[in-house]
Formats: C-alpha cells, sequence, structure tokens
C-alpha cells in the first residue's frame, strides 16, 4: 500500500464533473483528494492536479477560454515544471489546459455540431508513460463522452511532433482498435482522444475516465489510467 | 413616476385576460378602482397558471397522503421518505406554450425552472427526465420544434451538470399546433434541512438573488393561459431566455446557504415573477410583505413598478432570512459572483404591499391572490360534458384484416416514430454526469445509484395521449399504471409519483370533461397502487383554432430498490442461452395500439382494460424475481404489443456497447395473430431466467397468480418466431436478421434530430 497519493481537484464555478472526480480517486482508489477553489493559489502540497469537467466560466464565448485567467492558473506552469508533479485535464479541463497553453493545439466543435455522450473506444498509443503504464500497448479502453466541443486540431507540424515524439496518449477507434472514421465521433485530428505534454507530466483527454470505474456505471476501464499515475508516482 | 391610473377599459381586461366578473371581484376585494399596476397583479396571479381556477376541485381527487409522504402537493416540490436520512424531491413541469413558440429557449428555461423548484426545497438535483410530443414528424414545423427543443434541453442540463436520464418523445397529428415539453427533476435532500416557500418572522429581509429583472417574459403566466393563436404566436417577448451558467452558480449558493442554515424561505421567480413568489411566501406563512421596486436589480433602463413584477427573467430566487443575517448570506453569494440585494421586509399585516419611489403603487390582501378558498377568489366550478366523438370510437374487430405479411408489419412499426430509437436524442444529454446513473437512457426507467446508501431510485415518465383521447378514465389509469410497471421492471417497488396534467381549453366542457375523467382514472389507478401524487401542474389551453392536443397526462413515477446487494435489471437480453418467459395473459385487443395507427391508419378504440390488481401482481413478482436474482432481464411490453418488446429486448442492449443477441420464440396461440404480435394488452412483461431457475420463477408467480409461460430462448443473431395455432393451417413464422432491424429502428427518428 504505502503512502497516498495527494491530489487536488480544481474547482471553477462551472465545473460539474468535480465531485465525480473527487469520488473515483478517494472513495474508489482510496487516495488523498481534496477541492481546490479556483481562487486559491496553494497548489504546492499536491503530487497531481485534477482539472474536471464541466463548463468552468458557462463557456458561452468559448470552452475554457476564461479559466485559464483564474488564480489558480497563476502559479500553474511553476507547479508543471516541477519534478514528480502532474496535471490530468479531462474534458473542459483539457479544453483548459489547451487554452493555457500547456498543451498544443485546440478544440473545434464536434462535427456533427452537437453534444454527444455515449461509451466510446480508445486505444493505448503509447503505454510507456506515467499515466498508461498499466495499460497494454494497442489496448482497447472503453471510457464515456460528454462534449460539444471536443474535435481536437492542430496544425501539420504540431502533429507530426506529437506523432514522432510519441506524446499521444489515446486515439478514438472501434470496438476491436481500429482506427477508423466512423469511430472518431468529433471529428478530431489524427483520431486523437488525448495528448501529453513534452515532459509527459500534463495529460489532456476528452473522454472521462472517472465515469468508468465500476462495472454498473458500464465499464471500469477508467481505473487504469489513474492507477497508471499512482502506480509512477509511487515508485518515482 | 409614471401615472398607475389609468381608466380599466374592456381592452385592457382583454390584454390582461380577465373576465368581467372577474374584474368585478377585484373591485369587491380592493374596495376601490385598481391601478393598472394592481390589475396586472391580479391578471398573473388569477391566470390559470399561478391559480389552478379551473383545475383545482378536480385535483383534490388524487390522493397525496401515505406513510412515504414528507411533502405534498403546494411546495415548490414534492417529498418522499427514503427510510434513511435523506428525503426525494420532484416534481414535473409543463413549458409547453413558450416551446412552441421558440423552442430552444423554451425548452432550456423549462428545465431552469424545474431545476430550481427541487433545489429551493434544499435538494441537489440528480436526475431531470422530459416527456416530449409533437406533430406530424414529416412537416419541417416538427423537424423545426424537436430540433430545438431537443438542443435547449441538452444546453441547459449539460452545463447544470445534471445529469438527464429518462424521457419519451411522440409524434402525434394532434400536437401539430401545440408541442408538449414536460421537464421534471430529482433531488436529494437531508431531511434535516428541507427549506419551504415561507415568508415568516415579520421585520424579516426578503432578499433577491440572481440574475437581473428584464423585460422578458413579461405576462408569461396569462400567455400560457391562453389558446396560441397566430396573434398569439407573435408574443415573443413572452418567451424567456436561458443563463446555465447563471443556474449552476445559484444552484451552488442556495444550497451553501440552507446548509449553513442560514435562511428562513426561499422561492424561484417562476411564472409571474416577484408577485407570485413574494405572495406565495407570504400566504404560507400567513404573513404579508413589503418590497420597495427601486431597489430590485434590473438590466434595463426605466423599467416601472408594473413591469418589475410581472418580469419572468430567468434564474432568479427570492429569500427570506433571519434579520441580522444579511451580511453572511451576501459573503456567500459573493463567493459565486452574486449578489444578494435586500428589496424588501416581511409584515405582519396579511398585505401584498409595492412602493415605487416612496409611494405604494399596489397594496393587495395576499389571500386574494394565492388562496382558492377566498371568497373573491375566481374558483371555476365547472360541469363537463362528454364529447360527441367518443360515441362512435371502437372498431368491430372483425372489420379489421389480418394482413398476410407480419415480417413487413413488424418491419413498418418498429421503424414507426413512435416505436423507433430515440438515441440521437438523450445522446445530445449529458446522462452520465455525477456517476450514478446505472441504467442508461434506452431501458424501461432508469436507475440511480444513490452512493453511500443502500439503496437506488429507479425513475419513468409516461403517458399515452390517445388512450387518453380514446377513453379518459382508462387512458388516465393506464398513464399511472405504465409508469409504475416501467420502474418495477428495475426491480423498484414503486412509491409515488407527480404529473403534469397537458389539456385543452377548460372552459370548453368537453375538455373539461376528458379532465375530470382523466384525472379520476389517475387517482383511482394511484389508490390501489399506494403510489400517492406529490407534486403537480396543469397546462390548459394546449390548442390552436384547428383543433385541442390529445388529452395528456404525464405521470413521473419513482421507485426505490433497497437492500446492500442493489439488484436491478434492464430491460434488454444480457446471455445467449437464457430462457425467456411471457408474465401475463394473452388477449385479443388491437384497440388504440400503434399497430392499428400504422398499418390499418386507425385512430379507434377499445383501449386496453386494466386489471389493477393483476398489474400489482405482475409488479410484484417482477421486483421479487429481481430482487432474488432470478430474473436477468425484464421489459414490459406496450407499443407495438409483444413483438415490438421481443425486438427491443433484442437490439436495445447495443446502444452502450453491449452485444445485440437473437431470439427463437415459439407461441402457441388461437388468437388473431395480430392481436397476439402487435396488440397492447396490459399487465404484461418479457423476463429471462436461467434454465434452473425457471422453476422458481414459476413459483413466484403462481404465488401473485401470474401466469408465466415459456416462450422461447436467447442467442443468435436472428429473431424467429413461429406461431402454432391449434389448427396447424394458420402456422406462422417470423424470421428476421436482428442487424437489418436494428438499421430500421435506428433510422426512424434519429434522422430528424
Amino acid at each position: 500500500m504505502g503512502k497516498k497519493i495527494k491530489f487536488g481537484v480544481v474547482v471553477f464555478p462551472g465545473s460539474n464533473c468535480d465531485a465525480d472526480c473527487l469520488w473515483a480517486v478517494r472513495d474508489i482508489l482510496n487516495q488523498d483528494a481534496e477541492f481546490i477553489w479556483h481562487e486559491s493559489k496553494n497548489i504546492k502540497k499536491y503530487d497531481c492536479l485534477i482539472f474536471p469537467g464541466g463548463f468552468s466560466y458557462g463557456d458561452y464565448l468559448r470552452s475554457g477560454a476564461i479559466a485559464r485567467f483564474s488564480k489558480v492558473m497563476e502559479s500553474i506552469n511553476e507547479f508543471a515544471n516541477k519534478k514528480n508533479k502532474f496535471i490530468i485535464g479531462i474534458c473542459n479541463g483539457f479544453q483548459i489546459l489547451l487554452e493555457a497553453g500547456l498543451l498544443p493545439g485546440t478544440m473545434l466543435h464536434n462535427k456533427n455540431l452537437k453534444f454527444i455522450c455515449e461509451y466510446v473506444n480508445v486505444i493505448v498509443e503509447n503505454n510507456e508513460t506515467p499515466f498508461t503504464n498499466k495499460c497494454e500497448k494497442g489496448q482497447v479502453l472503453k471510457i464515456p463522452v460528454a462534449h460539444g466541443e471536443g474535435n481536437y486540431f492542430c496544425d501539420e507540424r504540431t502533429l507530426n511532433t506529437l506523432i514522432a515524439t510519441e506524446k499521444i496518449a489515446f486515439r478514438y477507434c472501434d470496438i476491436n482498435g481500429n482506427i477508423t472514421d466512423e469511430a472518431n465521433i468529433n471529428g478530431s485530428v489524427y483520431n486523437i482522444a488525448g495528448i501529453m505534454n513534452t515532459k509527459e507530466n500534463i495529460l489532456g483527454m476528452m473522454p472521462h475516465p472517472e465515469r468508468a470505474m465500476i462495472k454498473d456505471l458500464g465499464s471500469e476501464d477508467g481505473k487504469l489510467i489513474w492507477e497508471s499515475l499512482i502506480n509512477y508516482i509511487k515508485k518515482s | 413616476m409614471q401615472n398607475y391610473n389609468v381608466e380599466i377599459t374592456d381592452e385592457i381586461l382583454k390584454e390582461h385576460n380577465l373576465k368581467k366578473e372577474e374584474y368585478e371581484n377585484i373591485l369587491k376585494i380592493l374596495g376601490r378602482k385598481p391601478n393598472i399596476v394592481e390589475l396586472g397583479v391580479f391578471s398573473a396571479m388569477w391566470s390559470e397558471h399561478c391559480s389552478y381556477k379551473h383545475s383545482k376541485p378536480v385535483l383534490k381527487k388524487f390522493p397525496t397522503k401515505g406513510k412515504y409522504v414528507l411533502q405534498g402537493p403546494g411546495e415548490n416540490a414534492g417529498i418522499i421518505d427514503t427510510g434513511f436520512d435523506i428525503g426525494v424531491a420532484f416534481k414535473i413541469e409543463s413549458h409547453n406554450h413558450p416551446s412552441s413558440v421558440e423552442p430552444f429557449q423554451g425548452a432550456a428555461t423549462g428545465v431552469g425552472g424545474i431545476l430550481r423548484d427541487i433545489f429551493t426545497m434544499g435538494a441537489r438535483p440528480v436526475a431531470i427526465l422530459d416527456s416530449l410530443r409533437f406533430g406530424n414528424l414529416n412537416t419541417f414545423k416538427t423537424q423545426h420544434l424537436l430540433k430545438g427543443v431537443v438542443s435547449g434541453i441538452a444546453f441547459y442540463g449539460n452545463c447544470v451538470g445534471v445529469p438527464t436520464v429518462a424521457g419519451e418523445t411522440f409524434f402525434e397529428d394532434a400536437y401539430q399546433d401545440n408541442c408538449l415539453v414536460n421537464a421534471m427533476t430529482i433531488g436529494i435532500v437531508n431531511k434535516k434541512k428541507i427549506k419551504k416557500g415561507i415568508a415568516k418572522g415579520p421585520g424579516n429581509p426578503v432578499m433577491y438573488i440572481g440574475a437581473l429583472t428584464g423585460r422578458d417574459g413579461i405576462h408569461g403566466a396569462s400567455f400560457a393561459s391562453a389558446e396560441l393563436t397566430e396573434e398569439n404566436q407573435k408574443r415573443r417577448s413572452s418567451v424567456q431566455v436561458a443563463d446555465p451558467f447563471m443556474e449552476k452558480l445559484l444552484l451552488e449558493a442556495t444550497l451553501e446557504l440552507i446548509d449553513k442554515n442560514l435562511i428562513i424561505g426561499i422561492q424561484d421567480m417562476g411564472a409571474a415573477g416577484l408577485t407570485s413568489s413574494s405572495s406565495e411566501m407570504a400566504y404560507r406563512a400567513g404573513t404579508g410583505v413589503e418590497i420597495d421596486i427601486d431597489k430590485v436589480p434590473k438590466r434595463e433602463l426605466n423599467m416601472n413598478a408594473y413591469e418589475v413584477l410581472l418580469s419572468e427573467s430567468q434564474e432568479r430566487m427570492l429569500l427570506v432570512c433571519k434579520k441580522g443575517n444579511e451580511k453572511k448570506v451576501e459573503k456567500i453569494l459573493k463567493k459565486w459572483g452574486l449578489h444578494a440585494v435586500k428589496i424588501g421586509r416581511v409584515i405582519k399585516e396579511q398585505q401584498f404591499r409595492i412602493y415605487e419611489k416612496g409611494k405604494i403603487v399596489a397594496d393587495i390582501p395576499v389571500r386574494a391572490l394565492t388562496d382558492s378558498n377566498y371568497k373573491y377568489f375566481p374558483l371555476k366550478k365547472q360541469k363537463g360534458v362528454k364529447p360527441a366523438y367518443l360515441k362512435d370510437i371502437n372498431i368491430k374487430i372483425d372489420d379489421i384484416k389480418i394482413p398476410e405479411d407480419l415480417e413487413s408489419v413488424l418491419k413498418k412499426l418498429i421503424s414507426s416514430p413512435n416505436i423507433a430509437c430515440k438515441s440521437n436524442i438523450w445522446r445530445q444529454y449529458d446522462h452520465m454526469v455525477q456517476t450514478n446513473t446505472f441504467t442508461l437512457p434506452g431501458s424501461d426507467s432508469a436507475v440511480i445509484n444513490i452512493k453511500d446508501k443502500d439503496l437506488m431510485i429507479a425513475t419513468s415518465v409516461d403517458g399515452n395521449g390517445r388512450y387518453v383521447y380514446l377513453d379518459p378514465f382508462l387512458g388516465g389509469m393506464a398513464a399511472v399504471v405504465e409508469a409504475a410497471r416501467n420502474v418495477s421492471m428495475s426491480g423498484a417497488q414503486p412509491v409515488a409519483f407527480t404529473n403534469c396534467l397537458n389539456f385543452g381549453n377548460p372552459e370548453d366542457p368537453e375538455i373539461f370533461y376528458q379532465f375530470k375523467k382523466a384525472v379520476e382514472g389517475m387517482a383511482y389507478a394511484a389508490k390501489k397502487l399506494n403510489t400517492p401524487v406529490i407534486s403537480g401542474n396543469v397546462s390548459f389551453y394546449n390548442e390552436s383554432p384547428e383543433n385541442a392536443i390529445y388529452p395528456t397526462p404525464v405521470v413521473g413515477m419513482v421507485g426505490y430498490i433497497k437492500g446492500k446487494n442493489k439488484r436491478y435489471a434492464k430491460q434488454y437480453f444480457k446471455n445467449e442461452g437464457d430462457i425467456i418467459v411471457l408474465l401475463g395473459e394473452i388477449k385479443e385487443e388491437i384497440g388504440a395500439s400503434e399497430y392499428l395507427k400504422e398499418i390499418h391508419n386507425l385512430i379507434k378504440g377499445p383501449v386496453p382494460a386494466i386489471d389493477l390488481k393483476r398489474e400489482i401482481n405482475l409488479q410484484k413478482t417482477c421486483v421479487e424475481g429481481i430482487k432474488k436474482e432470478i430474473i436477468i432481464s425484464a421489459h414490459d411490453i406496450s407499443k407495438g404489443g409483444l413483438a415490438i418488446a421481443l425486438v427491443e429486448c433484442c437490439i436495445s442492449g447495443s446502444l452502450h456497447g453491449n452485444k445485440a443477441i437473437g431470439a427463437y420464440i415459439e407461441l402457441q396461440s388461437d388468437i388473431r395473430v395480430d392481436a397476439l404480435l402487435f396488440g397492447e394488452t396490459q399487465s404484461r412483461a418479457i423476463v429471462t431466467v436461467k434454465r434452473e431457475n425457471l422453476l422458481k420463477l414459476k413459483r413466484i408467480a403462481s404465488k401473485n397468480k401470474i401466469i408465466a409461460t415459456e416462450i422461447g430462448k436467447t442467442g443468435g443473431n436472428r429473431l424467429i418466431i413461429n406461431i402454432d395455432w391449434a389448427s396447424k393451417k394458420y402456422s406462422k413464422k417470423l424470421n428476421i436478421d436482428i442487424d437489418e432491424i436494428k438499421k430500421l429502428w435506428m433510422s426512424g427518428v434519429n434522422e430528424y434530430v
């Protein structure tokens, strides 16, 4: 067992997956976790910050566009540059990390211009990362999405870099792991569902691993992502 | 300041939807002529929407008490006990008129209103359901309304972070000019922290929180209390604009205020805005209120008292706190980026008194606005007249030709709008947020887990307007029975329900007859099923110059699954090789069915009969079977009959990433084959069990006097139905590819959303 990992779930006024993230790491995985109000600057003590899904400030302008200017974001670069500090942005949290420049690229509206909530399959592209080391390479995870703006886009150069440096964590695929247009529910470039920064201590992903924690919810595959991180931090 | 003492002409009365005799009553109440502000206040509070003047005497027929009821009708929402330290608050409400005019905003604000009704009680919303009715799907108008309504619901619920877990959507010509949008919310409340809409304690401050007041929605309540004519449709200013982010802030701030025990009473400014919230809160406490219009936070310049009082701007709430707590209230609101403004105070005198620029601009006895027992309250005592159309409404079954090609009948039915899959609707709703949705949309009822408690909630929203149109009493019963049955298919004991009663113009005696009979049918079923009514809403005037809607009572049922093991079932086949059992009877009933409408183009009765004793026994059988882990899947038989239910059992699981599973069915029966396959006989279910548990199921069924017939086995990728008549010459065989039928099912409605 050993020491528990300390998670901080950043809460913006319109976050709505904050409680689910807390539940996933604290109640299901038995780690330390607490909420961090967006006006707090005291984030040093956490091993991992979670930027949960939701509509941080209503997102009428563009998802995550306002949240990046909040107080908690002021010290985020410093946090990210430290050793053994991790950040996971899920859905709206991913959008905020993009807006803040912590991850490359941007989000467009889903290609069908509608909100989509459903279980999707993603394939693990790289399993030698802090966030995926408990997965097999090429493993298909069943995790739900719920977003209107999840169509990941970046320019070709960025994409080539992401591919060459193996910073793509997950890609949308079918149940057998085939990467098809049909499986690419929101129209993302290269079927991208999740990416990491160069240092591989920041993960942004559209699917919600905190919603796939117990069988009754339809899948337990989300656990693998949290467990990978816990495993990595404990070993390091 | 404006001069409000204008001459009250007939034209002004008409604009305010007030009858001459109602105006006479106003004169008697005030002992003088009202000014225009007061007239506006009366107009809003005496509208059907706020006063229930046509419906109240009839609504008394509902049973509203029971061992589980903590809060019955009359509050922002009803609450039932769970046996734990929490209660379940829920209510359904209509937003039909606004949605018909502006579907996106109309539906969105409808969701907003019902959410506020729940969290003002101190309950955190955990689920939204919606019940929708539209006209002909092949018309541009319906496609436009459908898209707008669905995206409006999604826009709001998704942002606030409450999952939309279940619902129903139907298409009938009768709703062409008046779509129905009914939204229900369920919340969980700590029993010790239940709040009510009361303005107790003279001297206590009345505070305003939330969005600013604008000119939107002025006279929304009276707009909803008139027929939708072309002229009326132009009243777009009556539709309010939704801001779900503001709602989310209000929700969190309100729950924090209640949690810290800072407030005495709180209410949403819903229909008739500030006027209704303040007067109703005073009425419930036996007090009065004074409000200063100048202090009300406004969004627009030069708004006068009339506009401020009648504005229906969204996301606003009124609260009363203990004197001295104002600063604490303000501090919490500030944390959420909101303001709390003291706009008045509670007074002992039971008056609704409004000041502007230091002068009184309205002064009305609170009871005259809110109490249906008040001497001059415009309660209507009406009698219904049996509608002429009911005289010749039933088919003679022998006149209906039995189709030769049953496979094509099945295919046509599965892709017909009322049966086809609605996944493109609920795919737009976040139905998973809060991580409690154990049964996702697309099953008979949603199952919501309550974390840390040995408790789950099953819920379903149901109504069949066609049944009620063809037989108001039986149709009313059917709405309650079907909702309860759907809940029991998950393994839950139905506990209580809320209802939304959508009808035409109640001043028409034939419409009133439909209303009265439907309520009587619902009340009768509710008593027998032991499921009281704890909240509800009436929506009249759902008609255009061409026609009235089908009388459409909608029932939102809530049931409990208790116990450590949290056993529940879903509607679709789970494994290959399970035994398929039909619970219930096979009768020759094709009246009122989708089959009769889609295949024979007939909307005729008789509506299938209901034996309440048998219904209760069927539900008991399913609940017990599921609890004991004998029943693996359970699906009730309703629209489209046995054959459609079987198809749904085969394919509906594949919507959430499970496999579609075929079945081999043998039916032995001597009744008409169309009635056998497509008849909508009540009180029936298809369940699956393991071979070794079949006898156990049969024992439970026989104890409950329910016929349990083994009809087949799951497996393969085809649905094969063999019908074996006693005299072999009528034997029939249907053999359908599961993937092919799924395609048809997925195409009927989804392409229009």
